[in-house]
């Protein structure tokens, strides 16, 4: 049944049942036990994880591919528009808690942690000669590391991710404005400067493990460094995958002026991460 | 103080409640101790004083519910009256809980402050959290220079049952925690391993042993005699199994410890160069073995697998020594294998290595010496 | 209504028929496949029952142990691994499933909605669950078992466990997912499904306090989940976050676990607060005393949760200053949670009482919660903490809290809507034996944990002194009859299920919220296909 009146007069859209929940649970248990086994050198870990990622695409793809087709056959009307919007806020809104987990864990270590480790209490019975300084190591790491400085290809960073913020709202002016070529050409911008800018986070992560001694385990600074920019990273691939869908989308003549609920979607979640970069810039790479 | 016979008639009407209640006798252990440092004292005070409060707030809570509950029955035809909402009562059951928790946080500020001033110590000790015993360094004061080990004394067999439990089952160590009396002890706490909790109720003392970070707080005990106290954080297997035992001396006494201790601990000083006979490395390392490795090795070397591994027959107690000796020295990462580095001397170290590699069934025939220790150290 | 087929036009169907074998998927496919909030909802009370009942049987071997001094039954590292699975499973397995099962219940037909706002992801959020349960049940089956870390998955002995550490873990990413997407639906339900006219202030109590709810999880529940991810990458991948010698602190993953935690027990309380707001009302035959201070407080109670995170690491060293501003934080919680308790004791005031077992039960509730609610206080007084923080006395606070508080709410919740789920009636009979045995069993268990923690008795420990011999006996006695007493609510379920008598439209006579004044007995299988009018 599915479409029962709501206070506008029109009906809100409740789906049929589907098995598409079902397997991205199973998917996710797969990755989870995998990446467990894996982790704890068993290599059959990696089939079972591997298999999870691969049913969870699949699952995702379909169960996208059912959404959109039922948006495209004009299903949603305001009030389920209205819900989405909701659920998209919330969702960014609890990944900007993950983050601030994260920065959390920078704030302590710069303000608490090392400062504490350098005091004199500290210093005169655990940690002799170990002195306050950012960025650091710790006083248990003996090896010399060059911290990754903030204005070679972080700033290079920092202006791809902003022009494509703008890049994004002139495709978005152009959506509204029904110019579809401006809009498919600056949502193509957009998605090539996220390529970019992936593209230059992994040079960087190379010239940081091979040139720099900085790693993943180079105390507390190597470890806030590498997981806050991972998981921007991580965000951003997720982000410019999105943008390519709605890119597609746009191609195949999808959305209205003024139906287009994923591509605003996707476009605050690429500006959620815009802002985190600059988060990111300013507290790891800058300060 | 003017309010503590109250507070003692209080008690007594709660003890009696109680004994009515599980028909028990009143000599179980079922309040809070008084203890014997000025702080402890505080702290019971504030909690019978918040316990009276909470009573009060309580029973007159409840007497209006139970009266409700007891006259506004259906059963008894009672009709509901409709009203809902006053601003002028919902003022007052707003502010006046405010108010009262004021009176609450004030003598709460004046304790905590009280309690966390560790500035001019008399004798600053450390004490080492180790999976599972504790680690006492005299750091300052009298007695400076002084260090041991304490560990559980309770013999297996309590434990298991298959023994009478003595008085102090479980809260009584080899070598107890030696302070005089009146004077005040600042306790810095640190771990090796994970985290522990030093604590003493009798002195109204708690911290956290937090690894790679030291943290303080202090006593001032004003009356001599044995205090027990347990590890209170969890720490893995033997959490349970890590007391504190503080024996509280005289002045004299004191000094008198403190003189023993120093010329036990020259008597006992290892000549690290010396070179030493297969057996009585044997007889060393087996002490050594017995208060350092059994909690997880087990004293029949099977250990407890997975979570510890045998070292009867195990590879590196049968392969190459200096393996052996590294293990025991910086331990593995990641792991409960501490870095018996720090803990224990050269001489030690190589007697238990000595002993590992000839017990049970390992038959290597290996002899550590004090000097093969030392030269891996880094 | 036959079945939930979207092709379907709203014509298709006629009113009131629920058989719903012709179109849509029958059998386990039914309830694997579903989109109806009712049937999700009916299987997070299952779920929850199932992992309530598992993770009692793990206190039950906690009590058992502690039944006299000396190690019998199990070792310590088994028996660090139960008190850590028991914590575990009862928060994030039994108490939030069960009330987000009361949610997807009712939410919808309190607020007038057909269904939940995303009735797939609503299914999705559901069957994670059994699966992340799954993997902390396989974590005792790896080499070393389950984690034996506490609840509260304390680094740095995280670091020291074996492979069961990383599902626990991976189990906790999973329950987070879950979570995360729950709230977002039903906040996402309540902002935007509700009937015309039902404004925010009109809505039941048990609405609101979910919308809260929600909120508090998605805030928290990323933190927590970054918490372990940390914790994880410090095992495997070399990273310091909590070890000293590289620049962390061990005390960093208290301040993020801490940061979730405090939030997370009134994310167990709300909703347990909500459905107390719906039963004493009823029974009461008399509205709620003060609806919008409810709400006010239920908000501030969400606002303060925030702030208040370290009156759990009192003894971590923490500066004075630090220390100071939490105690005071902490105890002002009193003032909100009082303003709901003096709300429903005004609201029996005057009333006409009757006490059917979802009454006593709110009552049990009342009671013994703000008894639990004054211990928190007590602790929340660092230098009384400083004593008594990691005793029994801690022990106690919280199941006062979550066992009478959040339980018996979830009991009361369940008698009181059994009728409407299953059209039937349960044996009053038994209910009240349940509510008695349970009051009784619960205090034996738990009261005398008080006199325990303040003699000294630390928690986690699987043997004590002899003096704790005597509260302990009597605390794992109360264990057993409790647990036992517990089967008896399966009996009346399954028995009210099979043969329970038809229950009236209008089984309670002062409950006036949608699900019973606009919606037959019992309940249709979609809930509001036109929106009610409402005057
Ligand atoms: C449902 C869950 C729940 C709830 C609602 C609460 C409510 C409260 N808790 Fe509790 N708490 C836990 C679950 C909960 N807690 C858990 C699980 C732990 C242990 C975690 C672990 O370590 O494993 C814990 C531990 C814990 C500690 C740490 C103890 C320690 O480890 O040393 C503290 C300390 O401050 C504390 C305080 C409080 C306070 C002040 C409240 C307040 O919200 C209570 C407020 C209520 C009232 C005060 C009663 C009603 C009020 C009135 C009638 C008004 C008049 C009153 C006055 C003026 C006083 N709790
Ligand atoms: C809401 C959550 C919740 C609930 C409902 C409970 C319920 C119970 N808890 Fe729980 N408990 C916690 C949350 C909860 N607990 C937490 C968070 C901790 C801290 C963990 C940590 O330290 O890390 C804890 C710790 C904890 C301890 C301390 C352990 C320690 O420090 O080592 C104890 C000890 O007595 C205990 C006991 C009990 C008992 C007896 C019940 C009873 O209410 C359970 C009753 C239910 C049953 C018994 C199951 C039903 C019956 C059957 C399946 C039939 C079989 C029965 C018989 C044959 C009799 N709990
Ligand atoms: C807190 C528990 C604990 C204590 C105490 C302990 N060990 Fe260990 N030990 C372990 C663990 C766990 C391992 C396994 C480490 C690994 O995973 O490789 C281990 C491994 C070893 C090994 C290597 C065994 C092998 O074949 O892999 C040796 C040798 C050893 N310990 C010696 C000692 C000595 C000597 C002492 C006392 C001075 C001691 N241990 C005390 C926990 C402990
Ligand atoms: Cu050491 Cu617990
Ligand atoms: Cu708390």
């Amino acid at each position: 049944m599915a479409q029962t009146t709501s206070h506008a007069g029109q009906k809100y859209y409740v789906p049929q049942p589907m098995a598409w929940p079902i397997l991205g649970s199973i998917a996710l248990f797969l990755m989870a036990l995998g990446g467990v086994f894996a982790m704890n050198s068993m290599s059959t870990g990696w089939i079972a994880f591997s298999s999870g990622v691969m049913l969870i695409l699949f699952m995702l793809f379909r169960w996208f591919g059912a959404v959109i087709a039922e948006s495209e056959s004009g299903k949603y009307a305001a009030q389920e528009d209205l819900s989405f919007r909701w659920g998209m806020s919330w969702f960014i809104f609890s990944e900007v808690m993950f983050f601030a987990g994260f920065f959390g864990a920078l704030y302590w270590a710069r303000v608490q942690s090392v400062p504490d480790l350098a005091s004199m209490l500290h210093s005169e019975t655990l940690w002799p000669g170990f002195t306050e300084h950012w960025p650091s190591a710790g006083p248990g790491f003996t090896e010399k590391f060059t911290p990754m400085g903030a204005w070679g290809i972080p700033a290079i960073n920092t202006l791809l991710l902003l022009s494509s913020g703008v890049t994004l709202t002139i495709a978005h002016h152009a959506l509204k404005e029904n110019h579809r070529g401006r809009l498919n050409l600056f949502l193509f911008l957009t998605v090539a400067l996220g390529a970019v800018f992936i593209v230059l986070q992994g040079y960087e992560y190379s010239h940081a493990y091979s040139e720099l001694n900085l790693k993943l385990s180079t105390g507390v600074y190597g470890s806030t460094f590498f997981m806050l920019t991972g998981f921007h990273g991580f965000h951003v691939t997720m982000g410019a995958i999105m943008l390519v869908v709605v890119l597609v989308r746009c191609m195949k003549g999808h959305f209205r002026p003024d139906h287009h609920f994923a591509f605003e979607a996707v476009a605050w979640y690429w500006h959620f991460v815009d802002v985190v970069w600059l988060g990111l810039f300013v507290l790891v790479y800058w300060l | 103080m003017a309010s503590k016979s109250r507070i003692h008639a209080a008690r007594w009407a709660m003890a009696a409640l109680l004994a009515l209640i599980s028909g028990t006798a009143a000599a179980l252990e079922w309040y809070m101790p008084v203890g014997v440092t000025r702080l402890t004292q505080e702290v019971y005070t504030l909690h019978n004083y918040v316990m009276i409060l909470v009573i009060v707030i309580f029973v007159g809570v409840f007497a209006a519910m139970f009266y409700s509950v007891f006259a506004h029955r259906k059963s008894k035809g009672h009709k509901a009256a409709q009203f809902h909402e006053n601003t002028t009562v919902e003022v007052i059951w707003t502010v006046v809980p405010f108010i009262i928790l004021i009176f609450v946080a004030w003598p709460a500020t004046k304790s905590l402050v009280a309690m966390r001033d560790t500035s001019n110590p008399d004798i600053t000790i450390k004490a080492t959290g180790y999976q599972w015993k504790w680690g006492y360094d005299y750091i300052k004061g009298d007695g400076e220079g002084i260090s041991f080990l304490s560990v559980l004394a309770t013999p297996r067999e309590q434990i298991e049952g298959t023994a009478e439990k003595g008085e102090h089952y479980l809260l009584e160590v080899d070598n107890p925690l030696v302070v005089p009396v009146g004077k005040k002890v600042r306790i810095l706490t640190t771990a090796a391993d994970v985290i522990h909790s030093w604590g003493v109720p009798a002195f109204g003392v708690k911290q956290d042993a937090i690894p790679g970070f030291i943290r303080d707080t202090w006593f001032r005990a004003e009356k001599t005699g044995t205090y027990r106290g347990q590890c209170v954080e969890l720490c893995g297997k033997d959490h349970g199994f890590m007391p504190i035992v503080v024996q509280v001396l005289g002045q004299e006494e004191y000094a008198q410890w403190t003189a023993d201790q120093k010329k036990k601990a020259a008597a006992a000083a290892d000549d690290p160069n010396k070179v030493w006979t297969m057996d009585d490395m044997k007889a060393r390392g087996q002490k050594v073995y017995e208060s350092n490795c059994v909690a997880c090795h087990q004293a029949n070397g099977k250990g407890a697998p997975p979570a510890f591994p045998p070292l009867d027959g195990s590879k590196i107690a049968n392969g190459p020594k200096e393996a052996h000796i590294d293990i025991v020295l910086n331990g593995k990462a990641n792991t409960s294998m501490a870095a018996f580095g720090k803990q224990l001397s050269d001489t030690e170290i190589a007697a238990v290595v000595t002993y590992e590699r000839n017990a049970w069934g390992n038959h290597t025939g290996t002899l550590v010496q004090p000097a093969d220790v030392k030269a891996r150290r880094k | 209504m036959s079945a939930v087929l979207d092709t379907h036009g709203h014509g298709d169907h006629e009113h009131g028929d629920h058989d719903h074998h012709g179109h849509g998927p029958t059998g386990l496919m039914r309830w694997i496949t579903t989109t109806n909030h009712k049937d999700i909802g009916t299987m997070y009370l299952w779920f929850s029952f199932i992992m309530f009942l598992v993770g009692g049987v793990m206190a039950l071997v906690i009590r058992a142990e502690l039944f006299q001094p000396g190690l019998q039954l199990v070792q310590p590292e088994f028996f660090n691994q139960m008190t850590t699975m028991h914590g575990l499973i009862m928060v994030f397995g039994a108490i939030m499933p069960a009330f987000v099962g009361f949610a997807n219940w009712l939410i919808p037909m309190q607020i007038g909605a057909p269904d939940m706002a995303f009735a797939r992801m609503n299914n999705w959020s559901f069957w994670i669950l059994p699966f992340a349960g799954a993997l902390l049940v396989l974590s005792f089956f790896t080499p070393g078992g389950a984690p034996g870390v506490g609840w509260t998955l304390y680094a740095p002995l995280t670091i020291q466990m074996g492979m069961g550490m990383d599902l626990t873990i991976f189990a906790v990413h999973l329950l987070g997912m879950s979570s995360i997407m729950g709230s977002i639906n039903i906040v996402t339900t309540i902002l935007n499904m509700r009937a015309p006219g039902m404004t925010l202030m009109r809505m039941p109590l048990f609405c609101w306090t979910w919308l809260i709810t929600g909120y508090l999880l998605i805030a928290t529940m990323p933190v927590l989940a970054g918490a372990v991810t940390m914790t994880l990458t410090d095992r495997h991948f070399g990273t310091s976050f909590f070890n000293a010698a590289g620049g962390g602190d061990p005390v960093l993953y208290q301040h993020i676990f801490w940061f979730f935690g405090h939030p997370e027990v009134y994310i167990i309380a709300l909703p347990a607060f909500g459905v107390i707001s719906q039963v004493i009302p009823a029974f009461s035959r008399k509205p709620l005393f003060g609806y919008a201070s409810m709400v006010y407080a239920t908000s501030a109670i969400a606002i303060l949760s925030f702030i208040v995170w370290a009156h759990h690491m009192y003894v971590t060293g923490l500066p004075i200053g630090t220390q100071l501003f939490f105690m005071y934080a902490t105890i002002l919680i009193a003032v909100p949670t009082g303003v709901k308790v003096f709300n429903w004791v005004a609201t029996m005031w005057q009333g006409s009482l009757t006490f059917e077992t979802p009454m006593l039960f709110a009552l049990g509730f009342l009671f013994l919660f703000t008894l639990g609610g004054f211990s928190g206080l007590v602790l929340a007084l660092a230098p009384v903490d400083i004593q008594l923080q990691e005793t029994y006395y801690v022990v106690a606070h919280f199941h006062y809290v979550m066992v009478a508080g959040a339980l018996f709410s979830a009991f009361s919740g369940v008698y009181f809507w059994l009728p409407k789920w299953t059209g039937k009636m349960y044996d009053e009979t038994l209910g009240k034996w349940h509510f008695w045995l349970s009051m009784i069993f619960f205090n034996m268990i738990f009261f005398v944990q008080h006199f325990l923690g303040l003699a000294g008795m630390p928690r986690r420990i699987p043997d004590y002194n002899l003096m704790f011999e005597t509260w302990n006996k009597i605390s794992s006695i109360g264990a057993f009859g409790f647990g036992l007493t517990q089967l008896l609510l399966l009996y009346i379920v399954l028995k009210t299920i099979r043969s329970g008598e038809k229950a009236p439209q209008m089984p309670w006579e002062g409950a006036d919220s949608l699900e019973w004044t606009h919606l037959p007995t019992p309940a249709p299988h979609h809930s509001f296909e036109t929106p009610p009018v409402l005057k």
